[in-house]
């Protein structure tokens, strides 16, 4: 393989279709994973739409209540597994490789496997919509025995879906792994990679540690579904309290394998345009796995209301309140990195501060939900959806949109429009509050989560909401537009791109070359 | 990539890829086995002992101490049964066997085979409530119409926390889907809940 990779060393991109079904280039499969999981955050943002749409007014309007549900469900499902983690995939795919000075990942061929399992388990998580007794509609936790005795029929297409799609994590998470550990460059140690590489190396670690739960949570549904065991049937001995454990055991690591890239994104961005080294480096690298690690002791605060001894609640809530320490010696890097330094506000650098801010936001109502007591009254309303989507959306999403703004020069090798991305920063900006804000109103008042009615009492807040659901959706095809342009043409970008950008990808040329780094560089 | 680089990949993939399988078996195996034990330990799921009617008739009576004892019982979702505690309450010493009764009747034209399921609060009660005798020990099968009074023999254990005055168990009747199937009685002993 040495030698035929050196032959074609100097050539460009093949041409055709083909190129992108059997490639094993990173820079590829990067642009492939980016590519789907834009689409998927179109078709999940569509749900959206629909659910927001019927929530617009009080009563029934648009959908029937099965429909609804089965929206929810996608809806979550789709932004989780079809656009954040696939996005993120393609950015690590993208930038790995390029920011430790390696000339592909480490597995090429697994690394096109891994993304091509993606299109087909989307199709067929979506393809239930269109099966008898309709798609899944037991929310994206998809709870025994909501999810086993009372599932439609479809249910074990979705678990196969889950199935592939954690095949497709685990072995991307290996793949970068892999190039992390073993593809530096001569001098790259540890302490030197780029943060956001850090973070994905964390991240990596965290998937393959969960992931397989997922799995085997998803597996013992369909054999308590189908084969007649009872991992969640109390009839049978079971509990479906264990369904909770096992998923939340998966689903909370889960919650941080989608933000920790997005912390690395942003710690990469701010000193940038800061012009100032990012502050405190190392502290950054300690806070990112003490995370990881407490991200594995506190699944019960998603349960505090199943019942549990006084002791469970003190413990999950004590072990939950304590993540805010590194959070807060990050969101303190990030401040302390900007802090008279030169400031300036290009795209990147003004959804990478949206991020700091409004992730905090996220971060200080995750903290009012850790607190157990008080949880026995937010627990399951829009509270909790304002929350997490303060922190997936205005977080996660927001990163990968500074991430594109950041990079994008550099893939394209031409500068985006200026004053389109401009329009869609401010647009997204003020849509996404008047969307997200009002829902802690609405769960403090009591509004449940999941519930396609509400009592009138509630109509204000709803309709604000969905008002900034339907303009935020619309804002992204500016986006769509925006990087369209940008592959198309446009002003020349320089090898560096941004005046105070470090490392290793701002050293070759724009756009990337084919191949980058066949003779590895010198790291002093 | 050199032939070295390539190999040093490949065994590390390797080992990442069986850490991800030792996960799943993890997941399967050991999780539901972890959390049976805590519950064992803790009650966490309200499920209380089992313990034989030897040991039960030798413990001695704590007379300084009455505890209440309250009786709940639910059918589960459209399993067509009526279910009810005959005794409501009763105060018992620590340490004393008692014997209540519960009463069932199938009100559907079929045989239906039912599973009791237990749950005791508070939850740190759990280790220290102990049955020799229960209908929830194996599945129960009613014919159409039939109706049953089942009993119920337990003890509180003397080491009862000082703060605990009032116990409530609550039993909820599942449809065990084996209706018409002729009880397999080992799996059904087996898979029973205590």
């Amino acid at each position: 393989m040495s030698t035929a990779h050196a032959e074609h060393e100097h050539h460009g991109a093949p041409s055709g279709l083909l190129r992108w079904v059997f490639t094993t280039n990173h820079k590829d499969i990067g642009t492939l994973y980016l590519w789907f999981a834009f689409a998927m955050l179109l078709v999940g943002g569509s749900f959206a739409m629909v659910i927001r749409l019927e929530l617009l007014q009080p009563g029934m309007q648009w959908v029937d209540p099965n429909f609804f549900n089965s929206m929810t469900t996608m809806h979550g499902l789709i932004m989780v597994f079809g656009a954040i983690m696939p996005a993120f995939v393609g950015l690590a795919n993208w930038l790995v490789p390029m920011m430790i000075g390696a000339p592909d990942m480490a597995l090429p061929r697994m690394n096109n496997w891994s993304f091509w399992i993606l299109p087909f388990a989307g199709t067929m998580l979506l393809s239930t919509m269109f099966m008898e007794g309709g798609g899944p509609n037991f929310g994206w936790t998809f709870y025994a025995p909501l999810s086993t005795t009372y599932a439609p029929a479809s249910t074990d297409f979705f678990i196969f879906a889950v199935h592939m799609l954690g095949f497709s994590s685990i072995m991307g998470s290996i793949n970068i792994i892999a190039t992390i550990m073993n593809m530096r460059a001569p001098g790259m140690t540890l302490m030197k990679m780029p943060l956001f590489v850090w973070t994905w190396l964390i991240t990596a670690f965290l998937l393959i540690a969960v992931m397989p739960v997922l799995a085997g949570a998803v597996t013992m549904m369909l054999t308590d579904r189908n084969f007649g065991t009872s991992f969640f049937d109390a009839a049978g001995g079971g509990d479906p309290v264990l369904f909770q454990h096992v998923f939340w055991f998966f689903g909370h690591p889960e919650v941080y394998i989608m933000i920790l890239p997005a912390f690395g994104i942003v710690s990469q961005i701010i000193p940038t345009f800061a012009r100032k080294r990012l502050f405190g480096y190392s502290s950054m690298v300690y806070a990112t796995a003490s995370i990881a690690f407490l991200s594995f002791i506190v699944w019960a605060h998603h349960m505090f209301t199943v019942g549990m001894p006084v002791a469970g609640e003190l413990f999950f809530l004590y072990a939950t309140v304590l993540i805010a320490v590194p959070t807060g010696v990050k969101v303190f890097n990030w401040v302390a990195t900007m802090w008279q330094g030169s400031m300036t506000f290009e795209l990147p650098m003004k959804w990478a501060l949206a991020f700091v801010i409004l992730f905090t936001i996220g971060g200080f109502s995750g903290l009012m939900l850790g607190i157990a007591p008080v949880d026995f009254q937010y627990h399951d309303t829009y509270f909790v959806v304002a929350h997490f989507h303060y922190v997936l959306v205005t977080g996660a999403l927001f990163s990968i949109i500074a991430a594109v703004y950041y990079w994008l020069p550099k893939w394209t090798g031409h500068m985006y429009s200026e004053s389109l991305g401009n329009w869609h920063f401010w647009t997204s900006i003020v849509f996404v509050n008047i969307t997200f804000f009002p829902q802690h109103f609405l769960g403090l008042a009591g509004m449940p989560r999941r519930i396609p009615d509400y009592n009138a009492a509630f109509a204000d807040f709803n309709f604000m909401s969905s008002i900034g659901a339907f303009g935020f959706g619309l804002a992204q095809l500016l986006f769509l537009a925006l990087v369209i342009k940008c592959i198309k043409g446009g002003e020349k970008a320089t090898d560096q791109v941004w005046e105070g950008a470090e490392g290793l990808e701002w050293e070759i040329p724009s756009p990337a070359p084919y191949h980058t780094f066949a003779e590895a560089p010198e790291v002093k | 990539m050199n032939e070295d680089q390539q190999q040093k990949n490949k065994r590390l993939a390797g080992k990442l890829s069986l850490s991800a399988v030792a996960m799943v078996v993890f997941a399967i195996v050991a999780l539901p086995a972890l959390y049976n034990l805590i519950c064992n330990i803790t009650g966490l799921d309200g499920r209380t002992g089992r313990i034989e009617k030897e040991q039960a008739l030798a413990t001695r009576p704590d007379k300084t101490r009455v505890i209440k004892i309250e009786f709940d019982a639910n059918v589960n979702g459209d399993l067509p049964w009526e279910f009810k505690a005959l005794t409501r309450r009763i105060e018992v010493h620590p340490g004393e066997v008692a014997t209540v009764s519960y009463y069932a009747k199938n009100l559907s034209n079929r045989t239906i085979v039912g599973q009791a399921v237990p749950y005791v609060t508070p939850i740190k009660v759990a280790k220290y409530f102990n049955k020799t005798e229960c209908f929830c020990f194996s599945q129960q099968k009613f014919g159409p119409g039939e109706d049953k009074e089942m009993p119920l023999r337990f003890i509180v254990d003397p080491d009862l926390p000082k703060d605990v005055n009032t116990i409530t168990l609550s039993y909820t009747f599942f449809d065990t889907k084996q209706s018409g199937v002729e009880e397999d009685s080992a799996k059904a002993e087996n898979a029973t809940p205590q």
